[in-house]
C-alpha cells in the first residue's frame, strides 16, 4: 500500500476536483435548462425555472453562481436581468417548491405511462402548433408542455442530468418534507460549501464534524460478491464513489469498470461519474454494483493480474448466469481454470471433490457430467499459477462470440423481434440466436434515438452515394436512450483515441449532453503501461462467491438465479451495461477489415431481406438469449402498442434508405419526439465523394454572399464555420425544447481535432462538419437539419402542414431568441402539403442552400411522396454552409401545386444579413424502368460565366427495395451570382438538362434553396 | 490441451458412405444429367482412398442404402465441430433417413450427439460453412432459419450468421474454406454477394481466393500432422481455369480429386465426407 501512495493521492485529487467543481458543471446545466425554458417557454415557466435555479444556485456555492450568470449574459442577453434578481432566499425556494408541486404529483401518478402521456401531449402540442403556426408566440406554449413532458420522462431516467426543477419535483414525489429539510440544511451549509467537500473526502476524521452535511452510506457489491460500504456526501458525484471503490479494490486499471445501480424500473444502469449520484438513482436506494463496463478485447494486454482477476470474476458470473453462452466443453474448460485459479492444483487426496465443486456455479445448466469434466480438466492444469489460470480463462472466454456483447431487445422496421448487441466492434443484429447483420463502428455515421426508436446512419458503401438510416424500435423511450448511451460509450471507448470533449457550455440544451467521460481504451492502455508498482497482493479465494452461489443455486430459472441470487450477476445485467467485444487481435485491424468488408451495399437490403425471409417468429422460448438480456424483456404488449406509432417513424425515417422502402405508413402522423443523436464523423477520406454542393445565393446576392458561400463550401475557414455555428445554435433554440437531442462526434482513430477537420475535409465533409458543429457547439439548427431530418418520418404525414408550420415557427423562434431579433415565419405552410416535413425536416432544408434535382426511377412508390428523394438529399445537405445569420425560407411544392410553384415572397428581415430560401418541388412518384448505375458519382462540373457560376454534382444511387430496383439520381446545382442572374431561368435550364440527360427518368423533386444577402438593416 | 477454437483443419477421422446404385437414377438433382454409375463409383473410391491412404485418416465407411439414393452425400446429415455433432434434419424429405446411420456412426466415435427435433427445422450440412472462428449458415431451399437457430444452439461458442443462398443448392456449392481465414469463393455474382455478406457479418477478417467456377470453389482443407496444409480440390480436367488458381497456393499440399459424376447430382467434394477430429479440442 505504501507504494501506492502516489496513485492514491492522485485519485483523491481527482475526486476532489470532481467534487469541488461540480458547481461549475451544474451551473452550466442549469444554465442550459434556463435558456431552454426561456427560449421557448412562456414567461411564467421561465420565471419559475429561473427562480428555482437561482434558489438552488444560492444554496450552493457562489462561484458557480457567478459563472452561471456570466454565461447567461453571453448567450442570452435578455435573460440576464431575471437572473440577477434571484437573490434566492429560503423562502423563495420554498415557494418554488410549492409551485412545482402541482405538476409533480400529476407526473407521479402517470409515471408508469409516461410515454402515453407524452404522446397525448404531443398530439395536443401538434394541434396547437397547427393552429398557431404563424404565430411565434403561440408556439411557446406547446414548447413548454413539451418540456414538462420531458421532465416527466427524465424522472424515471436516472442518468439524465436533472435540472433543479426536475429534481425538486421528483423529490416531492418521494418525500416532500424531507426535501424541505434538506433545503434548509443546504442553505445552512451554503457558506462553507466549496471548500468542505474536498476536505470531507480527504479526511474522514472531519466527517464527524460534518454530520450535518448529510452523508449517505453507499453499498457497493463487488465482483467477488462482497459488499463494500462507503460513506459519501449526499451530493457526491459518481466519480467519488467509483474512485473510492477502486481504491478499496486497489485497482488502477479502472477504466474498464463502472458502477451500476437499479433504476426505478429495475433496470441496471451505469452510474454516470460526472453526475451527482443522488440525481441518478432516483430513490433512496444507495445500492450499487461494481462491474466490468468495457470488456477488453484482449485481456492479455491488461497490465495487472488484479485487473484480469476482476475481469475473470465478472466473466464467471456472466457465464454462470447464462449471459455469456458457451458450450458444454467450454463451460467445463472455463470452470476448470476457475478451480485452478482459486484452489490451486487438483488434490487427489481430497475426499469428495465433487461435493465441493457442485457448490460452485459454473454454468446455468450445470450437472454432474459437467462437474466431472471440470474436475478432469482441472487435473490437467497442475502447476498453473492462479494468474496463469486466469489468463487461460480469459484467453478462452474472449473468443466466445458473445463476449462483451450487450444485448438489447428491439424490433426491426417490420416489427420482427430482434436483438441489438453492442460491442467493441460495433452493433450486431440478432434474430433469435442468429446474427443477421452487423454494423461496424466505422460504418456508422450517426447514432440517434427518438422516443423509442433507435437509429443508425450508415456510411454508404463503395457503390453507394448516400447514407442510409436503419431504424429499430425499442420497447420504450428509456430503453432506446439506454441503448444509445451504451453505443456512445462503447464507440468512444473502443473507437476513439480520446473521448469526445464534454459538451461545451451549451445554452440551448437539446436533450442529453451525454458523452463518454472516461478514458478510451487507447488512453487507458497507455496509462496502464505507466503503472509502476509491485504487483499488488490480492486474495483470490472465491469462498464468498461460493456461498452466494449456494444460496441462489437451487433457483428455478437460471436467469432468475443469476440476477436474484448474486448481486454480482445483477451488476452485469445492467441495462446501461456496455459491452465490448472483440474476439481477437487489434481493434484497429478489425476496423480496417470492416471497412473493406462493409463497402458493399448489399448489407441493408440484405438485412431487410433476411427479415422478410425469416419465417414467422417461432414461439418465444426462454433461452440464453433471454438471460443475456441486460434489460428486462419488454412485454410484448407494450411493444406492440408502441409499434403502431413507432413504425411510422421508423419507416419514414428510412426514407433515406433503401431499407425502408415501404411507404405504407405514409398516412401516419409524426409527432415531436425526444431524440438523441450521435454523429460519428469518420475522417476517412473515402467519404469524400459525398456531397455537398452548396448552393450559392443567387438573387439579390451580392459579391459578399458569394464569398460566404464559397467559404462554406470549402469549409476552409473555420472562423466562418464557427460563426455559422453560433448563429445556428441560437436559431434553433426553440426546438431544443421540443426535442431532446444530443450530438456526439467522435473523432476517428486518427484523432483529428475538430478544428482540423474542416480543413481536411472538403465539401463532402461539410455535412460532417455541420454535424460536428452541432455536436460540439450544440448548434441546434444544424442538428435539427441534418440529423433529425433523416430520422423524422414525417414527410408523408397528413399533418404535414401543421408540422411544417411548427418547424418553421420553431426555427423562427429560435432565431428570435438567439439573436434577439424577431422574424416572421416566411414560410407558407400551405404550399408545402406534400413534404410537410415536420419541424425537424424543415430547418434542415432551410439551412441548406441547394438546388437539388432528384430523379427517381421507382416502382413501388405509394404516393407522390418525395420522402425518398428528400431522404437522399438530406445527408448531403451542408448545414454549416450557412452564414451565421441567415433567414431561411423553405418551400415545398407538391405536384399538385406545381402550377404555383414559384415564388413565395420572402419577407425581408431586417436583422438578417443573408436570406435563404428553399423551394422544394416534388412530383408524384413515377414508375421507372431502367436500372441505373450503382451509386456512382457521375459528374461534377463547374461552369463559370461572368456572373453566373454553376456547379453540378450528380449522385446516382441504386437501391433495392423489396426486390424492386430503384435508381435515384440526385443533382446538385449551385448557381452563384449576383442579383442580375435570372435564377428562375437558370433553374429551368438545369431541370431541362436533367430531363434530357435522363429521358427515361422522372423528376420527382426539386429543392431550391436561395440564399440572399440582404441589406444590413440592423446592427 | 488446445484451447477453444484451436486447430482448425485438424482431422483424424472421416465418415463416408457407399454409392448406392439408385444414385444414378433417383438422386435429387437440379439439372437433368445422366450419371454413369460405374464412373461415380470409381470416383468415390478414389476419393475415399485419398482420405485413407494419402492422408492417413481413419475412414468410417457406412454401407450404401439403396432406398436413399443421395446417401453418399454424408455431409448433409451431420455437422461436426469439436466433439459435438449435430444430426441435421435434411431439407429434402427423401433424405431424412440418411441421418440414422450417421448418428450411429458418430455415436460410435463418442461424440456428443445433438439432434434436430423441431419439425419445422431443416438444415443440410452443405449449407454450413465453419471457418474456424464462426459459422455461416446458408438459408437455401434446404435450410431454413429454424435449422440455423438449432445449429446456433448446438455450437454456442460460435457466432452463427445467416447468409441467403440465392442460387445454387447449398452455401457450399460456391464456397468453402481453403485454409485458416481463407475463403475460396466462386466468381459468380451470387457467390460474390454471399461473400460480401459474410464479410460484413463477421468480426474476423478473411482472405478470399476467387475461382472462376462456382463449383470449383468447393474444396476440402485439412491441416494434418506431418503434412501441413492439405487441399483437396477440383481437377484440371473438370475446371481447368479454377485448377490453375488452386495451383498458385504454394503452401498447400494440393490433391486434385475428380468429381465429374457426382457433381451431376449436385455433389461437391465436401459433400462426400464428414470430417472429425477425435482428439478434439479438449
Amino acid at each position: 500500500m505504501t507504494t501506492e501512495a502516489g496513485s492514491e493521492t492522485e485519485i483523491k485529487e481527482k475526486a476532489e476536483g470532481s467534487v469541488a467543481q461540480p458547481d461549475q458543471s451544474e451551473a452550466t446545466e442549469e444554465n442550459q435548462e434556463v435558456v431552454n425554458s426561456e427560449s421557448a417557454t412562456t414567461e411564467g415557466v421561465e420565471e419559475k425555472k429561473e427562480k428555482e435555479k437561482e434558489g438552488k444556485g444560492i444554496s450552493r456555492f457562489l462561484p458557480p453562481w457567478l459563472k452561471k450568470q456570466k454565461s447567461q449574459g453571453q448567450v442570452v442577453p435578455k435573460e440576464t436581468s431575471p437572473t440577477k434578481e434571484v437573490p434566492s432566499t429560503q423562502e423563495e425556494v420554498g415557494k418554488v417548491k410549492e409551485e412545482e408541486e402541482e405538476p409533480a404529483p400529476e407526473l407521479n401518478g402517470h409515471a408508469e405511462e409516461v410515454e402515453k402521456i407524452e404522446e397525448v401531449k404531443l398530439e395536443e402540442f401538434k394541434e396547437k402548433e397547427a393552429e398557431s403556426h404563424s404565430n411565434a408566440s403561440a408556439d411557446t406554449q406547446p414548447a413548454k408542455e413539451e418540456k414538462i413532458e420531458e421532465n416527466i420522462e427524465e424522472i424515471p431516467e436516472e442518468t439524465k442530468p436533472a435540472p433543479e426543477g426536475e429534481e425538486q419535483a421528483e423529490e416531492h414525489q418521494q418525500q416532500q418534507e424531507e426535501e424541505k429539510k434538506e433545503q434548509a440544511e443546504e442553505v445552512e451549509g451554503q457558506g462553507e460549501g466549496g471548500e468542505e467537500h474536498p476536505s470531507i473526502f480527504q479526511s474522514p476524521l472531519r466527517l464527524v464534524r460534518k454530520a450535518k452535511m448529510k452523508m449517505v452510506v453507499c453499498h457497493v457489491t463487488l465482483l467477488d460478491g462482497t459488499d463494500f460500504s462507503c460513506e459519501v456526501e449526499k451530493r457526491a458525484k459518481g466519480h467519488y464513489l467509483f474512485f473510492k471503490t477502486c481504491e478499496h479494490l486497489n485497482l488502477l486499471e479502472k477504466d474498464y469498470f463502472g458502477l451500476t445501480y437499479k433504476d426505478s424500473h429495475e433496470q441496471r444502469c451505469w452510474l454516470d461519474p460526472t453526475k451527482e449520484i443522488k440525481r441518478q438513482i432516483r430513490s433512496n436506494n444507495w445500492q450499487f454494483a461494481f462491474n466490468v463496463k468495457f470488456y477488453p478485447p484482449d485481456p492479455s494486454l491488461l497490465t495487472e493480474d488484479l485487473t484480469r482477476y476482476l475481469l475473470c470474476l465478472q466473466l464467471r458470473e456472466d457465464v454462470a448466469s447464462g449471459r455469456l453462452p458457451c458450450s458444454f466443453v467450454t463451460h467445463a474448460l472455463l470452470g476448470s481454470y476457475t478451480l485452478q485459479a482459486e484452489f490451486g492444483d487438483y488434490e487427489p487426496d481430497q475426499p469428495r471433490p465433487l461435493d465441493s465443486i457442485s457448490q460452485l456455479t459454473f454454468a446455468p445448466n450445470q450437472n454432474k457430467e459437467m462437474e466431472e469434466k471440470i474436475l478432469e480438466l482441472h487435473k490437467s492444469h497442475r502447476g498453473l499459477t492462479p494468474a496463469l489460470a486466469d489468463t487461460q480463462f480469459l484467453e478462452n472466454a474472449k473468443k466466445l462470440s458473445m463476449y462483451g456483447v450487450d444485448l438489447h431487445h428491439a424490433k426491426d422496421s417490420e416489427g420482427v423481434d430482434i436483438m441489438l448487441g453492442v460491442c467493441a466492434n460495433g452493433l450486431l443484429v440478432y434474430k433469435d440466436r442468429l446474427r443477421i447483420n452487423r454494423f461496424a463502428w466505422p460504418k456508422i455515421l450517426k447514432i440517434s434515438y427518438k422516443r423509442n426508436n433507435f437509429y443508425i446512419k450508415i456510411r454508404p458503401g463503395e457503390t453507394e452515394q448516400f447514407e442510409s438510416t436503419v431504424g429499430f424500435k425499442l420497447p420504450n423511450h428509456r430503453s432506446a436512450k439506454r441503448l444509445w448511451k451504451v453505443c456512445v460509450e462503447n464507440h468512444s471507448f473502443f473507437r476513439l483515441n480520446t473521448p469526445e470533449p464534454p459538451t461545451k457550455a451549451r445554452f440551448l440544451t437539446l436533450g442529453s449532453k451525454f458523452r463518454y467521460s472516461g478514458r478510451t481504451q487507447t488512453q487507458t492502455r497507455l496509462a496502464s503501461s505507466l503503472i509502476d508498482r509491485p504487483a499488488p497482493n490480492f486474495d483470490r479465494t472465491s469462498s464468498k462467491r461460493i456461498s452466494r452461489s449456494l444460496d441462489g443455486a437451487p433457483v428455478i430459472s437460471i436467469t432468475e438465479a443469476g440476477r436474484v441470487s448474486s448481486p454480482t450477476s445483477l451488476t452485469g445485467a445492467g441495462n446501461g451495461r456496455e459491452p465490448t467485444l472483440e474476439l481477437h487481435s487489434d481493434s484497429k485491424d478489425h476496423d480496417k477489415t470492416q471497412e473493406e468488408v462493409l463497402k458493399h451495399q448489399a448489407s441493408i437490403s440484405q438485412l431487410k431481406r433476411s427479415f422478410m425471409e425469416a419465417p414467422p417468429p417461432s414461439p418465444p422460448q426462454p433461452n440464453q438469449w433471454e438471460k443475456r438480456l441486460t434489460s428486462s424483456p419488454a412485454t410484448t404488449l407494450r411493444i406492440q402498442q408502441q409499434q403502431g406509432v413507432s413504425v411510422t417513424q421508423t419507416e419514414a425515417t428510412p426514407a433515406d434508405d433503401a431499407n425502408f422502402s415501404d411507404t405504407k405508413e405514409l398516412g401516419k402522423t409524426t409527432e415531436v419526439e425526444i431524440e438523441e443523436t450521435v454523429v460519428i464523423q469518420e475522417v476517412s477520406k473515402a467519404t469524400k465523394p459525398a456531397v455537398v454542393t452548396v448552393t450559392a445565393s443567387p438573387s439579390p446576392a451580392a459579391p459578399p454572399q458569394r464569398e460566404v458561400s464559397e467559404q462554406e463550401v470549402k469549409a476552409a475557414e473555420e472562423a466562418t464555420l464557427q460563426e455559422a455555428k453560433g448563429g445556428k445554435q441560437e436559431s434553433v433554440s426553440s426546438e431544443s425544447e421540443s426535442e431532446e437531442e444530443a450530438e456526439y462526434h467522435p473523432n476517428v482513430p486518427s484523432s483529428i481535432s475538430h478544428t482540423q477537420i474542416p480543413e481536411e475535409k472538403e465539401e463532402e465533409e461539410e455535412e460532417g462538419e455541420a454535424e460536428r458543429e452541432q455536436e460540439e457547439d450544440k448548434s441546434i439548427g444544424n442538428t435539427v437539419a441534418s440529423q433529425e431530418a433523416p430520422l423524422v418520418p414525417v414527410e408523408v404525414s397528413p399533418s404535414a402542414e401543421a408540422s411544417s408550420g411548427e418547424g418553421e415557427k420553431s426555427r423562427t423562434e429560435g432565431k428570435e431568441e438567439g439573436e434577439g431579433e424577431t422574424e416572421e415565419s416566411t414560410e407558407d405552410p400551405m404550399v408545402t402539403p406534400d413534404e410537410a416535413p415536420n419541424g425537424h425536416a424543415l430547418p434542415e432544408e432551410g439551412i441548406t442552400g441547394l438546388i437539388a434535382l432528384a430523379e427517381e426511377e421507382e416502382t413501388p412508390k405509394v404516393n407522390g411522396d418525395a420522402s425518398l428523394a428528400e431522404a437522399e438529399r438530406r445527408p448531403q445537405v451542408i448545414c454549416c454552409s450557412e452564414p451565421p445569420v441567415v433567414k431561411t425560407e423553405m418551400v415545398t411544392i407538391s405536384d399538385t401545386f406545381a402550377a404555383q410553384k414559384t415564388e413565395i415572397a420572402t419577407k425581408e428581415v431586417p436583422i438578417v444579413h443573408t436570406e435563404t430560401k428553399t423551394i422544394t418541388y416534388e412530383a408524384a412518384q413515377l414508375d421507372g424502368s431502367g436500372d441505373g448505375e450503382p451509386g456512382v458519382l457521375m459528374t461534377a462540373q463547374t461552369i463559370t460565366s461572368e456572373s453566373l457560376c454553376t456547379t453540378t454534382t450528380t449522385h446516382i444511387t441504386k437501391t433495392l427495395k423489396g426486390g424492386l430496383s430503384e435508381t435515384r439520381i440526385e443533382k446538385r446545382i449551385v448557381i452563384t451570382g449576383d442579383s442580375d442572374i435570372d435564377h428562375d431561368q437558370a433553374l429551368a435550364q438545369a431541370i431541362k438538362e436533367a430531363k434530357e440527360q435522363h429521358p427515361d427518368m422522372s423528376v420527382t423533386r426539386v429543392v431550391v434553396h436561395k440564399e440572399t444577402e440582404l441589406a444590413e438593416e440592423e446592427d | 490441451m488446445a484451447g477453444l477454437m484451436a486447430g482448425f483443419g485438424h482431422f483424424t477421422h472421416a465418415v463416408v458412405r457407399g454409392v448406392p446404385a439408385s444414385l444414378a437414377k433417383e438422386a435429387l438433382r437440379t439439372n437433368q444429367l445422366e450419371v454413369d454409375p460405374e464412373k461415380a463409383q470409381r470416383e468415390h473410391d478414389a476419393y475415399v482412398e485419398v482420405l485413407r491412404s494419402k492422408l492417413g485418416l481413419e475412414v468410417v465407411e457406412l454401407p450404401a442404402d439403396e432406398t436413399l439414393p443421395d446417401c453418399v452425400f454424408v455431409e448433409d446429415a451431420a455437422v461436426v465441430c469439436g466433439d459435438t455433432a449435430l444430426i441435421t434434419r435434411p431439407g429434402a424429405e427423401s433424405r431424412r433417413n440418411e441421418t440414422e446411420a450417421m448418428k450411429c456412426a458418430l455415436k460410435e466415435l463418442d461424440l456428443n450427439i445433438m439432434e434436430m427435433a423441431d419439425e419445422n427445422a431443416t438444415l443440410d450440412g452443405g449449407d454450413v460453412l465453419f471457418t474456424g472462428r464462426e459459422f455461416f449458415v446458408g438459408l437455401s431451399k434446404r435450410t431454413n432459419q429454424r435449422g440455423a437457430e438449432i445449429l446456433a444452439d448446438a455450437f454456442k461458442d460460435y457466432a452463427v450468421s445467416t447468409v441467403p443462398v440465392l442460387e445454387g443448392l447449398h452455401l457450399k456449392s460456391f464456397c468453402s474454406m481453403g485454409g485458416p481465414g481463407l475463403i475460396v469463393i466462386g466468381s459468380s455474382e451470387p457467390a460474390q454477394k454471399a461473400l460480401k455478406i459474410m464479410q460484413q457479418m463477421s468480426d474476423h477478417r478473411y482472405d478470399k481466393l476467387t475461382v472462376p467456377d462456382d463449383l470449383a470453389a468447393n474444396c476440402i482443407y485439412m491441416n494434418l500432422p506431418n503434412k501441413g496444409h492439405v487441399l483437396l480440390h477440383c481437377t484440371p480436367e473438370e475446371f481447368p481455369e479454377s485448377a490453375k488458381v488452386f495451383e498458385k497456393l504454394k503452401d498447400h499440399m494440393l490433391i486434385p480429386v475428380s468429381n465429374m459424376e457426382k457433381v451431376k447430382v449436385d455433389g461437391a467434394l465436401t459433400c462426400c465426407s464428414v470430417l472429425i477430429n477425435k482428439k478434439a479440442n479438449i
